[in-house]
């Protein structure tokens, strides 16, 4: 279980698109969402265009679809939620397999779906093509705020600890008896929850005693440069630029 | 600073915890430029606290540090710091950053050093704990006893004047021990060295002192420190069943 289960979403490879500066990407996802969420949602041949465009964009990578689609169970709820609008929804009414719809309802739902479902499988290609530390080096080029971007590190780094350090609680409360069948083992496990944040915290402070030991004075040195060029700008801004014309298409051909 | 100042010199040096716990009464030790020293000393006597203060981590009720010449003051951190290369007992306290390359690179990058001159220094420090290999894994992904090693390597960096160790052989199999060993008797750094581990001290350390209740209660040559069973006895000390002191230097 320790190793690294949050990397799962990282692919490794040498593709153009792994090579680009994560700002880069970071970037282009970020205006590839705000054109597809911003795009009509009865123009269904734009969002074709889109799902083309990502395809295209995973074919460069070289990610299968295979391993996108199975990480889109995060997608779940916004699934679940989608199914339930045109169950409740109002307005005028269309029989499917004999059960009334709700036309509007059923617009909404398609529009939650299909814009999620875009948003989704490009931020999954960034993560499949990007690993976690160096997303978080682009965050920070990208002047995203400097505390976040440390915590989110730190987080990076001691996930495992904490979790192998949880796993052997568990391990010593089991050794000794203890089966958590139902609410009243709650008290043994409220215990241990607060036993393991004393020790985060407690981490938290030796490894705050090493860093003032290096040298750290409150801000994260630059370590590594990741200076993009104008050639990975016009890369990346290929997907984005491309989604955008699509959008303003969308609108202008009603 | 003179080039004949010793590396470490402590003088009269006495503190208390805020909660009143006064774990120093008056320390005092010089340690020569070069010497490789073990401070050995039983549970609670004070040890963790002295090493806190060689950079400053704590700061002196009474009685002064000096690095090589510079005194352990607010305005002088920043270099005692670059002097000073502290490893601390768990590794996962020392490695915070997610690849060994950015790890090693932290202090020397906290100098202000940058670029080709960074990487030269975190490919020699890596290099010389026979790490190299380990460049860009994250920590985690390391046996304790690498881990180990990469600590070792992320003072290394910063070229310090004195290397501090707490504890360095615990929890280490004995083949990842000697490994350690063979790197720090290879180091051409003064090094003092924390440690229950009598035999480790005797192996890479000519000299030693006791800490005892906050005080030093001995000071000398290894060999003849762990030979007085009356003295080693009075402080909690013990050399491991069957151990005996070799006559000879082997
Ligand atoms: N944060 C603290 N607050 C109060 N008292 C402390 C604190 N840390 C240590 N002490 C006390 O100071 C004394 C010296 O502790 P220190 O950790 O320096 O001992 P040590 O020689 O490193 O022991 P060990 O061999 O167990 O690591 C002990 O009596 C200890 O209880
Ligand atoms: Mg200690």
């Amino acid at each position: 279980m320790s190793a690294g289960h949050h990397h799962q979403l990282y692919r490794a490879g040498d593709s153009p698109v792994h090579r680009l500066p994560p700002q880069c990407k970071l970037l282009a996802v970020a205006a590839f969402a705000v054109a597809v969420v911003a795009t009509p949602r009865d123009r269904l041949w734009a969002f074709a265009v889109y799902a083309v465009l990502l395809a295209a964009v995973a074919a460069a990578a070289r990610v299968p679809a295979g391993f996108v689609l199975r990480r889109m169970v995060i997608e779940v709820p916004f699934v679940l939620f989608a199914v339930v609008i045109p169950l409740v929804g109002t307005g005028e009414r269309v029989a499917v397999l004999g059960v009334p719809l709700s036309v509007p309802g059923l617009w909404a739902a398609w529009n939650i779906l299909a814009k999620a479902t875009l948003g989704v499988a490009a931020s999954i290609l960034l993560a499949a093509t990007t690993e976690p530390r160096t997303l978080l080096l682009g965050a920070e080029r990208l002047r995203l705020p400097r505390l976040l971007v440390q915590i989110a590190t730190f987080m990076l780094r001691y996930m495992d600890v904490i979790l192998d350090q949880m796993r052997r609680m568990r391990i010593a409360r089991e050794s000794r008896g203890f089966v958590a069948r139902d609410l009243r083992q709650a008290p043994v496990l409220a215990k241990s929850a607060g036993a393991l944040f004393i020790r985060a915290y407690e981490r938290g402070e030796r490894v705050h005693l090493a860093m003032l030991s290096r040298g750290y004075a409150g801000e994260m040195p630059i370590i590594r440069d990741l200076s993009a060029s104008r050639r990975d700008w016009g890369l990346a801004v290929l997907l984005p630029v491309l989604a955008a014309a699509t959008a303003v298409l969308s609108w202008s051909l009603a | 600073m003179t080039v004949t100042s010793p590396s470490l010199a402590v003088r009269g040096l006495a503190y208390a915890y805020p909660d009143g716990t006064q774990a120093l009464f008056g320390v005092d030790l010089t340690i020569a430029r070069g010497e490789r020293v073990a401070l050995l000393g039983p549970n609670g006597a004070g040890k963790t606290t002295l090493v806190m203060h060689l950079n400053g981590i704590l700061t002196a009720g009474h009685g002064t540090v000096e690095v090589a010449g510079l005194p352990v003051r607010a305005d002088t951190l920043r270099e005692i710091r670059r002097r000073v290369g502290l490893v601390f007992q768990d590794p996962d306290d020392q490695l915070f950053m997610p690849t060994v390359r950015e790890d090693v690179a932290f202090g020397p990058a906290n100098l202000g050093i940058r670029g080709d001159e960074l990487d030269r220094r975190v490919r020699d420090a890596l290099g010389r704990v026979g790490m190299l290999g380990a460049l860009d894994r994250p920590p985690h992904h390391l046996s304790f006893g690498q881990r180990r090693r990469v600590a070792v390597a992320t003072v290394l960096a910063m070229e310090p004047e004195i290397l501090v160790l707490d504890e360095p052989s615990s929890n280490l199999d004995p083949a990842s021990r000697r490994e350690l060993a063979d790197i720090l008797s290879g180091l051409d750094v003064t090094v003092l060295m924390v440690t229950h581990d009598l035999p480790y001290a005797l192996e890479l350390c000519e000299r030693s002192l006791i800490l005892s209740g906050g005080v030093i209660a001995a000071d000398g040559p290894t060999r003849e420190l762990l030979a007085d069973a009356d003295l080693l006895a009075a402080h909690r000390l013990e050399l491991p069943y069957g151990f005996a002191v070799p006559a000879h230097p082997s």
